[in-house]
């Protein structure tokens, strides 16, 4: 198949970015960024510079692919990471647009890479069980309900690519920071320094430059991992619980 | 040839008592004596994130490097199937001994017996931590864990979180990290890659790292240094190990005179999707836990596997009297769940045959029909649907079970292929996967050079010629929480009164000049050939001539070709772009031209190891039925090779002692 791509390239975070336009062919079978193996084989063969995009693992688990397709982070394809999207997906002759995630928490760094370190900023502030090395009780020695175990482990699954951010006009964090607040919390372990883990998240994504959350859902629909906004309900509850019991 | 003595420093003792007493009488760093010692941990996978997580609560001032963007990206968040532990919660008989004997022989008796235990002991703790992070393990109705079966045991020992274990578990270290790098304990520096061991006076004390997004390269001292930076399978180009994945740090190690222990055990994985096309850079795995499910099979026929091949037909058109489910025949007691290094062999002589079934002819079957009848049944029955329950019904009542406990791996297999796994049989191939070799290390895990350690998938320890399923979770793990935060003791006891190690002394300054010096010379090749065209080429020759089944006449060819192919490099590779901006081709430049040379090693470390055990099968040495020969008299060491000065490479030995348990030939039949 024969494809158009429009690809935005920026040289480095000062720079202003622009779109290049180029052809491509691909077959069907390619993953997306394998389509994208084959452009850069072919740009370096010219001599030229290859687009630089993150990616490592290849099966939509380490989060680091992350690009916006035709409009749509991660492409059209519904819970599907772009290093997981297959060309199949698309038409003969078709342009697709490329852009990086774009928000402002996610500063762009070159060509379709922005800088993700904000959300680690996030779990630092208290996205954890304070727990040392060596002081855990035997592991069954806390029975857990099979489907509270469930839930805590979908809200676990999140892989912290951003695209949830990157889909939501405001810029806002909350699928992403409510997933985990919602995975350490469900859980008994977690639950002793929820109210505290809650406030100091909240406020992190706050000064991390993400913007309020205003109910779009838009993070949800984008989310390869299918995080689920009921997250986001029980972050709010327990924000306000936080606040008003004074912790 | 440097004169080196390998001691492997294991302690006196009886086998089930030396950890424990080893342990409780090693030197022990005093807390105001910690605040003064800086750690530099390299790797932030499961093994660095423990290691750098516990010693920054013990009190070390930790800097921890990697070149992803997060810790949270390292390839470890890629298993799938589960962590082993002897919990014996399941009470089917495991024990600590179990486990140790299980992955000893698993390893076909090529692994040091005092390290194998200390793992098998610690990974009961190891559970017990993660549940206390908030692991989601899966558990059962009653609300305690759950467990299921890996390949080459005869308890259920895994516990798994679905089929993303990795990612839970690794979060969870991430998540400790994290805690520490808030108080301040632990210096994370994302995107910076280690690309050189600095040594002051015999010791590492040091690093020299490239800033990947500026190109800045910048020195790093400490008192000890520890490498954490996975396996090196990608030197095969095709593998299941996450694209980044490379040996550099270990390798700039062996080049500042630390060995490479047994570089030539690879484990190349039975159930893997199958290759489908050149553009291809990556293999996905489909996890070993398919296997308890699983069945695997090829056409009885060579005309049914031919028309298989060719589209004519599917794998559910040929009757179950025209099937060879070959594992089930050939080993009667382990069937589907012989080891990886069994399985992945007995594939290869399937498609030798004929019986492969896709159009590669490199693909056989993975089957769930009978498990999804099995299950389906169980299912009606408690239910209470009764005995008139239509095959529909139990067909829909068995796929729901099976995606409960393997959907997200169907799924993946779904996007990929293209094809419903539900519904027709999934075709996999083996595909290289993990390296058991790797830096080698005593039982402190200290390297030969003093105050260099190597934790994980790098180094060679416990896994001897061929690791077990769900182990190397265990083994990074044990390693970061439970085995370095003690044995790191023993060489920084004697450095309390070293006082901070400088980074402009002449060591460091000549080291950095050098990296530099390699870089510019690596951009001014600015010959015609791309940096993975490369890549592609020395993987080629990897699988062909060091793969699953090697031999003198390959080896010795393949070795040709790679220092050809490493001469070729230096003339004509093209590398876009500059050394002082974000330069991913660059990257992968310096990754490479290390793969270039642990290539030849591997190849010599296979001629050398003129006998069959676990994942090196050697065709000189089989049995008459096909199996592996061992020889125990001749090669019952470890081969470390040391890369010297003069760029020679030498062999050092460390015999293997087996004291408790008796060398006996493998077998799953
Ligand atoms: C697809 C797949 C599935 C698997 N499933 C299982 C399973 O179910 N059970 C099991 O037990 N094992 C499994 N394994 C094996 C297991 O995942 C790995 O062996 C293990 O995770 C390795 O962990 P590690 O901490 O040693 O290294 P890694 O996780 O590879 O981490 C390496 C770290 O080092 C850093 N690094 C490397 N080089 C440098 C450098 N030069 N400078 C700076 N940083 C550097 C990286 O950034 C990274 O942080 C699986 C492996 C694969 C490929
Ligand atoms: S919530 Fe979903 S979209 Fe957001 S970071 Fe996690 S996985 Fe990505
Ligand atoms: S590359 Fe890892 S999730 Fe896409």
């Amino acid at each position: 198949m024969n494809l158009q791509l429009k690809i935005w390239r920026q040289k480095n975070a000062e720079s202003k970015g622009y779109f290049e336009t180029y052809k491509v062919e691909a077959t069907e079978h390619m993953s997306f960024l394998e389509m994208l193996d084959v452009l850069n084989e072919q740009l370096i063969q010219e001599k030229k510079e290859p687009v630089v995009f993150e990616h490592d693992c290849r099966e939509g688990i380490c989060g680091a692919c992350s690009m916006v397709i035709n409009g749509q982070p991660h492409g059209p394809m519904a819970a599907t990471t772009t290093c997981q999207l297959h060309m199949r997906h698309f038409k003969n002759g078709q342009t697709i647009t490329i852009e990086p995630f774009r928000a402002k928490a996610f500063p762009i760094l070159k060509d379709l890479s922005v800088d993700r370190s904000s959300f680690d900023s996030i779990i630092q502030s208290g996205g954890y069980i304070s727990v040392n090395t060596g002081q855990a009780p035997d592991g069954n020695s806390i029975p857990i309900e099979k489907d509270l175990a469930g839930k805590a482990f979908d809200a676990a699954t999140c892989i912290g690519c951003g695209a949830c951010v990157a889909a939501c006009p405001n810029g806002s964090a909350m699928l992403f920071t409510s997933a985990k607040v919602s995975h350490l919390g469900l859980l008994p372990q977690g639950e002793v320094e929820h109210k505290r883990r809650v406030k100091n998240m909240v406020e992190q994504m706050d000064k991390e430059g993400f913007g309020m959350c205003s109910n779009t859902k838009a993070c949800e629909a984008e989310c390869p991992k299918e995080i689920s906004v009921e997250n986001i309900a029980r972050l709010n509850r327990n924000y306000m619980n936080s606040i008003l019991t004074g912790e | 040839m440097s004169n080196i003595k390998l001691e492997s420093n294991v302690p006196e003792g009886p086998l089930a008592e030396k950890w424990t007493k080893y342990r409780g009488s090693m030197n022990l760093v005093a807390p105001n004596n910690k605040r003064r010692i800086d750690v530099i941990v390299v790797g932030t996978g499961l093994a660095g994130a423990s290691a750098a997580a516990t010693l920054g609560e013990l009190g070390y001032n930790v800097h921890v490097f990697t070149f992803h963007d997060s810790p949270r990206r390292a390839h470890s968040i890629a298993a799938q199937g589960g962590i082993n532990a002897a919990k014996n919660y399941q009470n089917d008989g495991d024990s600590v001994y179990r486990l140790f004997y299980d992955t000893i022989k698993g390893g076909d008796y090529r692994s040091r017996e005092a390290n194998v235990h200390r793992l098998a002991e610690a990974s009961t703790d190891i559970i017990d931590q993660c549940v206390a992070q908030g692991v989601p393990f899966a558990r059962e109705y009653g609300g305690l864990l759950a467990n299921r079966s890996f390949g080459g045991v005869q308890v259920s020992r895994t516990f798994y979180a679905r089929g993303q274990t990795g990612q839970q578990l690794l979060i969870g270290a991430y998540q400790a990290l994290s805690r520490q790098v808030a108080t301040g304990k632990v210096k994370l520096y994302n995107r910076h890659e280690m690309l050189d061991l600095v040594k002051v006076d015999g010791k590492a004390r040091g690093i020299i790292t490239r800033n990947l997004l500026t190109g800045k390269l910048e020195r790093f001292a400490a008192h000890c240094v520890v490498l954490a930076t996975g396996g090196y399978g990608n030197v095969f180009y095709l593998s299941t190990n996450a694209m980044g994945s490379n040996v550099s740090a270990g390798w700039r190690a062996v080049r500042k005179g630390a060995l490479m222990a047994n570089p030539c055990f690879t484990q190349i994985h039975p159930t893997c999707i199958p290759v489908s096309g050149e553009y291809q850079s990556k293999l996905t795995l489909m996890s070993e836990s398919l296997r308890n499910d699983g069945r695997v099979w090829v056409p009885k026929k060579a005309e049914d596997a031919a028309a298989i091949r060719e589209g004519r037909m599917k794998g559910n058109d040929i009757a179950e009297e025209d099937r060879d489910y070959y594992l089930e025949r050939r080993y009667p007691a382990f069937g589907n769940l012989v080891p990886r290094d069994v399985a992945s062999r007995a594939a290869k002589t399937a498609c030798d045959e004929g019986n492969g079934v896709a159009p590669t002819g490199l693909a056989v079957f993975l089957d769930f029909a009978a498990a999804i009848e099995r299950y389906g049944k169980a299912e009606a029955y408690s239910l209470g649907l009764g005995d008139n329950v239509s095959d529909a019904k139990i067909r829909e009542l068995g796929e729901k079970v099976v995606e409960q406990k393997y959907g997200n791996l169907f799924e993946m297999y779904e996007k990929i292929t293209g094809e419903n796994p539900y519904k027709n049989p999934m075709k996999i191939f083996p595909a290289v996967h993990y390296t058991m070799g790797g830096l080698w290390v005593d039982y402190n895990l200290e390297t030969n050079v003093s105050g260099l350690f190597a934790l994980g998938e790098a180094n060679f320890s416990d896994h001897g010629a061929n690791r077990l399923g769900a182990s190397a979770l265990m083994q990074g793990l044990a390693d970061g929480y439970f085995v370095i935060p003690y044995t790191i003791g023993q060489f920084l006891s004697k450095e309390i009164r070293t006082p901070k190690i400088k980074n402009d002394s002449p060591e460091f300054m000549a080291a950095e000049k050098a990296v530099q010096e390699r870089l510019d010379k690596l951009l001014n090749i600015k010959g015609n050939q791309s940096v993975e065209s490369f890549h592609r080429r020395l993987g080629k020759y990897m699988w062909e001539y060091c793969g699953m089944a090697r031999n003198a006449e390959g080896l010795n060819k393949g070795i040709k070709l790679i220092q050809a192919l490493r001469e070729e490099f230096y003339k004509d590779v093209f590398i876009p772009g500059a050394a002082d901006e974000y330069n991913p081709e660059l990257e992968k430049a310096t990754r490479v031209a290390d793969f270039l040379e642990l290539g030849e090693v591997m190849m010599r470390d296979a001629l050398n190891r003129e006998e069959s055990c676990g994942g090196h099968f050697r065709e000189e040495y089989k049995t008459e039925d096909g199996e592996a020969r061992r020889n125990d008299e001749d090669f019952t060491y470890v081969a470390a090779w040391e890369w010297d000065e003069e760029n020679n490479i030498n062999l050092h030995k460390e015999q293997l002692e087996f004291n408790n348990v008796e060398l006996k030939t493998r077998s799953y039949k």
